[in-house]
């Protein structure tokens, strides 16, 4: 049974000026249990939308969401999600930070501790138990929102954009620490990214969404052998072979939300340039 | 490094002469223009007979018992109405930020008590309670909500959305999420209101002795209008101002205290010298 899936969703939102904005249009995928699914396109192409929608934040216009066979009605517990933004609570300690998902849920404050330390050396972080949020690198704190989610081990893990935010070296690093985790646990995750070598490095498969509203263009297997390294996955041939194919689908996608965007801001847009 | 820590040194030791230049110029214009009878000292009395009159009432009692007693008594009914004006903000502000339904049936009233000039209620409460405590915690209670709600209200408005959905899908009730996340952030917003909300309740204490009492700095004030003592009404403002400075001095230790998990701001430095 898939983990996933989406049946024919179309999600629209109310804008402003009182009229609604597509973000997907009739879009269908699946995701199997286990299986690690990368989710790339343009910017604006309602990516993070997908996300909301099967976590039960927002609720799809039209067709069905499906989480291990049941309808999404409202948020489940089952499910871990990364946010792209910094979602560690600012005034909660590490530690207070990766033990709050068992202590909502009901574990006794001990039990929880003990969890969190042990997901606190998972990810690295053992000896910074009682620092603030503040306190750490951008890195760090992405460091403690996996181990916030990962405690719950979920069943179905959605990332948005996670590593977005960080330097080039600190993210290809988290990324193999990802996979590490990954492993541990084995949800089925659905990452959002518009890194598509971020995407290939990670995924077993990659779906390409066209520019918005967003449906499915193509999707793509990755065939590179696990366990991976990151930082040095992308010299190897497939890699790069992989990287044409999938590039060939994006690049239209790519191009056309490009436009898009520079036609909108032209009268301003041309004025910097001059 | 050391270069730049002398020049703040210095600068700082330029500002404090300044300011003890502003001080001096301005009491000793004022001493002096009183002196010269420039400006008619019964009107407008002169700083150093209201030291005068300070240190008679501290020695040798004031016409309505020791000054102390006076000073205690204002204190106590600022002190009492501002905890229960300020528990009450913090409530019904949590409550209708939260509850939408509330929300939507006060607003109006809120309005419209807000607008009105709630320190005539002050005689109302004398009348129904007489010259005592009571009407005089009344008072302050209704100058004092007002401002904590508001910022509790908004406070709880303005909660980060991407913490709201973490704690949800970390697996929060409704009722987890606010006391972990909701009261958490609106609490920078609420200690924000105790700086200006403690000043409503030093003036609560007095308009109420002020309007009937037998006792308190109020009272002080309107026995010494009643004499054309104007050093005596001066006197009670510079205590008052006295009893202000402590407390804002102590709201100010508190704020650090509740939100040591703030990174250190850019306003602080000024917020000190305030």
């Amino acid at each position: 049974m898939a983990a996933i899936e989406l049946r024919n969703v179309t999600k629209k939102f109310a804008t402003a000026d009182g009229g609604t904005f597509t973000a997907l249009k009739d879009i269908s995928l699946t995701v199997a249990d286990g299986q690690f699914c990368a989710v790339v396109g343009p910017t604006g192409c309602g990516k993070s939308t997908t996300l909301t929608l099967i976590s039960g934040l927002e609720s799809p216009s039209a067709g069905e969401v499906f989480v291990d066979g049941k309808p999404v009605a409202g948020i489940d517990t089952g499910t871990g999600f990364v946010f792209q933004q910094d979602a560690v609570f600012p005034w909660k300690s590490v530690l207070d930070n990766v033990s709050a998902g068992p202590l909502f849920r009901g574990v006794d404050k001990s039990a929880a501790r003990a969890q969190a330390r042990d997901w606190i050396r998972r990810v690295g972080l053992s000896g910074f138990e009682d620092r603030y949020p503040h306190q750490l690198s951008g890195g760090m704190r992405k460091r403690v929102a996996l181990a916030q989610t990962l405690i719950n081990r979920p069943r179905v893990l959605l990332m948005d954009e996670p590593f977005g935010a960080l330097d080039v070296q600190t993210r290809s690093i988290m990324s193999t620490e990802l996979l590490n985790l990954w492993d541990q646990t084995r949800p089925a995750v659905v990452f959002v990214t518009h890194d598509l070598e971020e995407a290939i490095a990670l995924a077993d498969n990659v779906i390409v969404l066209t520019a918005g509203p967003g449906t499915v263009k193509a999707e793509f297997q990755i065939d590179l052998p696990r366990p991976r390294v990151v930082q040095e996955i992308r010299f190897d041939p497939r890699f790069v072979a992989t990287y044409e194919r999938i590039w060939e689908a994006l690049r239209d996608e790519v191009k056309e939300a490009y436009a898009r965007t520079t036609t909108s801001v032209a009268p301003d847009g041309a004025r910097d340039v001059a | 490094m050391k270069g730049a820590g002398r020049m703040w040194t210095r600068r700082r030791r330029l500002v404090i002469a300044l300011q003890v230049t502003v001080l001096v110029v301005w009491l000793g214009g004022w001493e002096l223009a009183a002196r010269t009878r420039v400006i008619d000292p019964f009107f407008f009395s002169q700083p150093s007979a209201v030291w005068s009159q300070i240190v008679t009432w501290a020695t040798q009692g004031t016409s309505q018992g020791s000054l102390s007693e006076q000073i205690m008594v204002t204190l106590e009914e600022a002190a009492i109405g501002f905890v229960i004006g300020v528990v009450a903000g913090v409530v019904a502000g949590i409550a209708l930020g939260r509850i939408r339904i509330l929300a939507d049936v006060f607003a109006p009233y809120i309005k419209v008590a807000n607008s009105i000039p709630r320190i005539v209620l002050g005689s109302l409460f004398i009348v129904a309670f007489g010259l005592g405590l009571t009407s005089k915690v009344l008072l302050v209670i209704v100058l004092v909500f007002f401002g904590v709600f508001f910022n509790a209200f908004q406070g709880t408005r303005e909660v980060d959305r991407n913490l709201m959905a973490n704690a949800k899908l970390l697996g929060a009730s409704r009722w987890k999420v606010t006391t972990e996340v909701v009261m958490p952030s609106a609490f920078t917003w609420i200690l924000a209101s105790l700086h200006v909300s403690f000043g409503f309740a030093i003036i609560g204490a007095i308009v109420g002795e002020f309007l009937g009492s037998d006792r308190g700095l109020g009272n002080l004030i309107r026995s010494a209008q009643g004499n054309f003592n104007q050093s005596g009404v001066l006197a009670c403002m510079v205590l008052t101002a006295v009893i202000a400075l402590l407390a804002e001095f102590l709201i100010t230790r508190l704020e650090r205290r509740l939100l040591r998990w703030r990174p250190p701001q850019h306003g602080d430095a000024d917020l000190a010298v305030l």
